[in-house]
């Protein structure tokens, strides 16, 4: 039987977003939004278990950065990995976290953080280790950002704990696991309209 | 999993009224006073302001206390993190092993956690009292961000809570089919992971489905009109107001009791 | 009083030269060759067997098959002169499936959201919702939520939606399936009426040919190897001897031909009791509003039993409770010994593993139960599931259900008779004693019909009870058997 095989390097053939990839990637946003609800809600838990140490919670934070690598992942086009992180900060919002308004910017900046990593192989390289290398750019975006914004009080050497936990987060997490959750969703055939899910014909 | 996360049920007939734009705008210069410095006299101010407003809200004292309890529980969290990590000035208050708390620590600690509950509290005004649809109207009208992206973000909101719904109906075509959540505890995980996979799977399924049905409709194609036209009133104003006032009250008040700590100074 | 309106929009021309569509991802072009011309104002219907490519002809003369991305094109298809992506607007499209088009959360930003694609002024926007929901009969406020409509009126909406467009070719996909007898007529009418309305061009596919041949000017139908199998009006095409038995072999429906059944009618003797439902109140939830309540019946080995019923009167919810998946409301479902084995007598308390050897359930949405990336897999799945892995069944079935070609391919990306059958196959391959099948018929031609309704013969003469819920009253018939008709919350057994 002919197995679908996945080309996980391929970009689409234009840069122009269609209405599929809008719409495929709100919805990658809005479900990783969704998990975001629970994951805040989990964070307060995390932060108890790691009351000792406090920056070890930055190894936590990579699952904030899912929406933005997999979304990048998936649709393969300039923006979508900031639109997705975006997208979904403001969905976890919507729904309501302990961060309020303020989880737009940070959104903002960790997309970015994706983004530029995607930018840096000029949207032509979809493999694992881009992936992880957009996993660490979110991370350290997120690292640095939390530290000037929420943490500006801790003292120097906490800041950068801080800061290579979350890289390591941020590639184990957001890299690592949206990269196989790309590839798992390729292998089911729902993205056969993207670059990311193309098959081999039978 | 209750079903309506993402349709809120809205209350506070006032804001519900306003358009959203004017909302977000209030909110967002609070937040962006309230994150410029880390101190707790406009952390304070801020918060007493917007306590002042909570009745606008409409909702009973329980119905918010069970909304914003993790609100509190993560500023404990955040201060308690500050007062642990922050420069040892002062005098000693505490000294356990590794747990050292200093007047100047628990002082900053203080700051982070009491600057936490303003800066959450006008994302819950705005979830309470706006809706997904008027929001989108208002984005793409009055701050013209691009309708595509708006109406997409729409669309996929209002699929998604659909599809949350329906997670029990895909339970159960699982289950028919032999993949069921009984047995151990290890496979009741990977059941469950197998599922939430599953729920994804249908999710894109649907959302390129719903893409071609958006384009059978012409959406996409170039510029559009709006059926429901987004517009400000004299409460609008009245509400940026209201946050402009907030957020330079706090930030007069901190420079004034001289405890003005800029983020980035 | 209704006023006279003009004619809203020129009526749109249709013109196909040797066009053809592979879709990435196939080998095979799903439609290819085919040359026709559709004058402004027609009324076409249009035929082919499942998986012919009315689907994807219809895509595209929507212009909404997408980019060499996603395909392959092949010759020209114009409206008007121009290629339909670039007259979005002129052509609009009720896809397959009605749930699965809603965009909007209100009835009116549904039903608005098409013209303001459209960039039609405000005024006129709220003036074409209005004429839209009244000309598909939609009597609803307009901050109605679209959640909260039956499957009948989620079609109108659907249809409502496509209307406010104004346009000059409404594209129809299998625009009744899945609608009780009643509701099929409303929609039709629904249709009639707007298209005399606006002399717009109508391309409507549809398995079952009776409901549309008196109001529709011309029948195409589509060859599955490629090419056009006949043109013309319905008076000749479905009535000259020769075109009809053409038709037939190539699996249409012909009127007043039933297809050729193999296997006898089973006889109702039912042999030992497998199942009995005493006093049953059914629902979806179990905090929701019991549906039907107080359902007393006993499923034997070699019965066939039928559900039939109005939209929305819980046919489903009943099936999925005596399938033991939903728990009952109120009173008891037993399992027999026959039936249950060492699993005990209580069906919903089956662990997964043994409620698929035991009862199989085909849902009324296919997709809900694809598990697996190819269609093979997906046959393969149950029985390794019930440890009888490389069952010679799998290709049986693949072969009678005419799946064979389609082995590799992926379930989401077949048609939507296709779907169907592969989701019946599935349950079919791990051989339980019980059969429930929800709606097992829909979106089937005359050929893969047959093959399934000699099938399942089969499996009653064997033994198999099958408990079918449907509104195929030739399905019935075939089947035989007993009928329990649903409605207003209660069942009533009818025998034949
Ligand atoms: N998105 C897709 N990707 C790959 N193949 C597809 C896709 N959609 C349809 N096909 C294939 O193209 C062929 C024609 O499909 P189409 O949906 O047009 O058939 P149809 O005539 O509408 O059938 P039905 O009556 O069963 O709905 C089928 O073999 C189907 O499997
Ligand atoms: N997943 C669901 N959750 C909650 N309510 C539902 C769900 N599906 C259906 N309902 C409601 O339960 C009632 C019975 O629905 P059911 O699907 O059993 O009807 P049905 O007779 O099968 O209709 P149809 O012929 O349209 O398939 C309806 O009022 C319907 O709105
Ligand atoms: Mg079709
Ligand atoms: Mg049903």
């Amino acid at each position: 039987m002919a197995s679908s095989t996945t080309l996980a390097g391929t970009s689409p053939r234009t840069n122009q977003w269609r209405v599929v990839d809008i719409v495929v990637a709100s919805v990658i946003a809005v479900a990783v939004g969704v998990l975001f609800f629970a994951w805040s809600a989990g964070y307060s838990g995390i932060s108890l278990l790691t009351a000792g140490f406090p920056p070890l919670a930055g190894l936590y934070s990579g699952g904030w950065l899912i929406a933005g690598v997999l979304g990048g992942l998936i649709i393969r086009k300039p923006g979508a990995a900031i639109y997705c992180e975006m997208l979904a900060a403001a969905v976890s919002a919507l729904i309501g976290t302990q961060w309020g308004v303020g989880v737009l910017l940070s959104g903002a900046i960790q997309g970015v953080g994706a983004e530029l990593v995607f930018l840096l192989f000029l949207y032509r390289k979809w493999n694992l280790p881009v992936a992880l290398l957009a996993g660490l750019g979110a991370g350290l975006a997120l690292g640095i950002s939390e530290n000037i914004l929420y943490k500006a009080l801790w003292t120097i050497e906490f800041k950068l704990l801080y800061v290579v936990f979350a890289a390591v987060s941020g590639i184990v997490i957001a890299g690592l696991l949206s990269w196989l959750a790309m590839r798992g969703l390729a292998r089911t055939g729902v993205l056969s309209s993207f670059a990311a899910g193309r098959t081999a014909d039978v | 999993m209750s079903t309506d996360y993402l349709t809120p049920v809205l209350t506070g007939r006032t804001l519900l009224r306003a358009n959203p734009v004017s909302k977000l705008f209030a909110a967002v210069v609070i937040t962006l006073a309230l994150m410029a410095s880390i101190d707790w006299v406009s952390a304070a101010v801020a918060l007493t302001c917007e306590l002042a407003l909570m009745p606008l809200l409409g909702i009973s004292v329980i119905g918010l206390a069970r909304r914003i309890w993790p609100l509190l529980v993560a500023a404990l969290i955040g201060a308690y993190g500050t007062a642990l990590l922050a420069e040892k000035t002062g005098g000693v208050l505490l000294d356990v092993g590794p747990f050292l708390f200093t007047e100047g620590s628990v002082a900053a600690g203080i700051a982070v956690g009491l600057r936490g509950l303003p800066l959450a509290l006008p994302g819950i005004f705005i979830l309470l009292t706006t809706d997904p649809t008027d929001l989108a109207d208002a984005l793409a009208q009055k701050l013209r961000l691009p309708s595509r992206f708006v109406l997409g973000a729409l669309a996929s909101l209002r699929l998604v809570g659909l599809l949350v719904e329906q997670w029990d109906s895909l339970g159960l075509a699982r289950h028919a089919r032999g993949v069921g959540s009984d047995g151990s505890a290890l496979a009741r995980t990977r059941n469950l992971l197998g599922q939430s996979f599953g729920l994804i799977v249908q999710a894109i399924r649907r959302a390129t489905r719903l893409a071609t049905a958006m384009e059978a409709r012409g959406f996409g194609a170039g510029t559009r009109t709006w059926a429901r036209e987004s517009t400000y009133s004299l409460l609008d104003a009245g509400i940026a107001v209201v946050g402009l006032l907030v957020a330079v009250g706090a930030v007069t008040a901190a420079v004034l009791a001289g405890t003005w700590n800029f983020i980035l100074g | 009083m209704t006023a006279v309106h003009p004619p809203l929009r020129r009526a749109v021309q249709v013109r196909a030269r040797e066009w053809g569509w592979r879709h990435a991802g196939r080998k095979a072009f799903a439609a290819r060759q085919v040359d026709l011309g559709i004058a402004p104002g027609e009324r076409v219907l249009l035929l082919g067997a499942s998986g012919a490519g009315k689907s994807t002809l219809l895509h595209a003369l929507a212009g909404v098959l997408g980019t060499s991305d996603e395909g392959e094109q092949e010759g020209d298809l114009l409206l008007d002169g121009v290629p339909p992506a670039a007259a979005r607007g002129r052509a609009g499209l009720v896809l397959q499936d009605p749930e699965t088009q809603v965009v909007l959360a209100r009835v009116g930003d549904e039903v608005a959201f098409a013209a303001e694609n459209l960039a039609v002024p405000r005024e006129e926007i709220w003036r074409r919702v209005g004429r839209a929901l009244d000309d598909v009969g939609l009597d609803l406020p307009l901050d109605h939520p679209t959640t909260a409509l039956s499957g009948g009126q989620k079609q109108r909406l659907a249809l409502a939606a496509v209307l406010a467009m104004e346009p000059g070719l409404l594209l129809l996909d299998e625009p009744t399936a899945n609608l009780d007898p009643a509701g099929v007529l409303e929609v039709r009418d629904a249709v009639v009426r707007v298209l005399e309305r606006t002399g717009a061009t109508l391309v409507v596919v549809e398995h079952r040919v009776a409901v549309w041949a008196d109001v529709v000017d011309r029948v195409i139908v589509l060859d599955a190897g490629g090419g056009i199998l006949a043109d013309g009006p319905p008076g000749t095409v479905l009535v000259q001897e020769q075109t009809r038995s053409r038709l037939a072999e190539a699996g249409v429906w012909v009127p007043g031909r039933q297809p050729a059944v193999g296997g006898t009618l089973p006889t109702d003797a039912g042999g030992e009791g497998l199942l009995s439902a005493r006093s049953l109140s059914v629902a979806r939830s179990r905090r929701g509003r019991a549906v039907v309540e107080d359902l007393s019946l006993t499923v034997s080995a070699g019965q066939a039993l039928s559900i039939t019923g109005p939209n929305g009167a819980g046919k489903s919810t009943a099936a999925l409770t005596i399938g033991g998946l939903l728990r009952p409301r109120a009173g008891t479902l037993e399992a027999s010994a026959l039936l249950a084995g060492a699993a005990g007598p209580d069906p919903f308390r089956w662990r997964s593993a043994h409620l698929v050897q035991r009862i199989g359930t085909v849902f009324q949405e296919p997709e809900h139960q694809f598990l697996t990336a190819t269609v093979g897999e997906e046959l393969a799945f149950g029985p390794r599931q019930v440890g009888a892995p490389d069952s010679p069944r799998i290709a049986e079935l693949a072969e009678r259900l005419r799946l064979t070609h389609l082995l590799g391919a992926n379930p989401f990306t077949l048609s939507g008779g296709e779907k169907r059958r592969l989701s019946v196959a599935t349950m079919l391959a791990t051989a339980p004693r019980l059969l429930i099948l929800d709606e097992p018929t829909f979106g089937q031609d005359a050929l893969t019909w047959a093959e399934l309704v000699t099938l399942l013969r089969e499996l009653v003469r064997e033994g198999v009870a099958v408990l079918s819920v449907t509104h195929d009253t030739d399905f019935i018939r075939a089947l035989g058997g007993a009928t329990l008709h649903i409605a207003d919350g209660a069942g009533r057994l009818v025998s034949r």
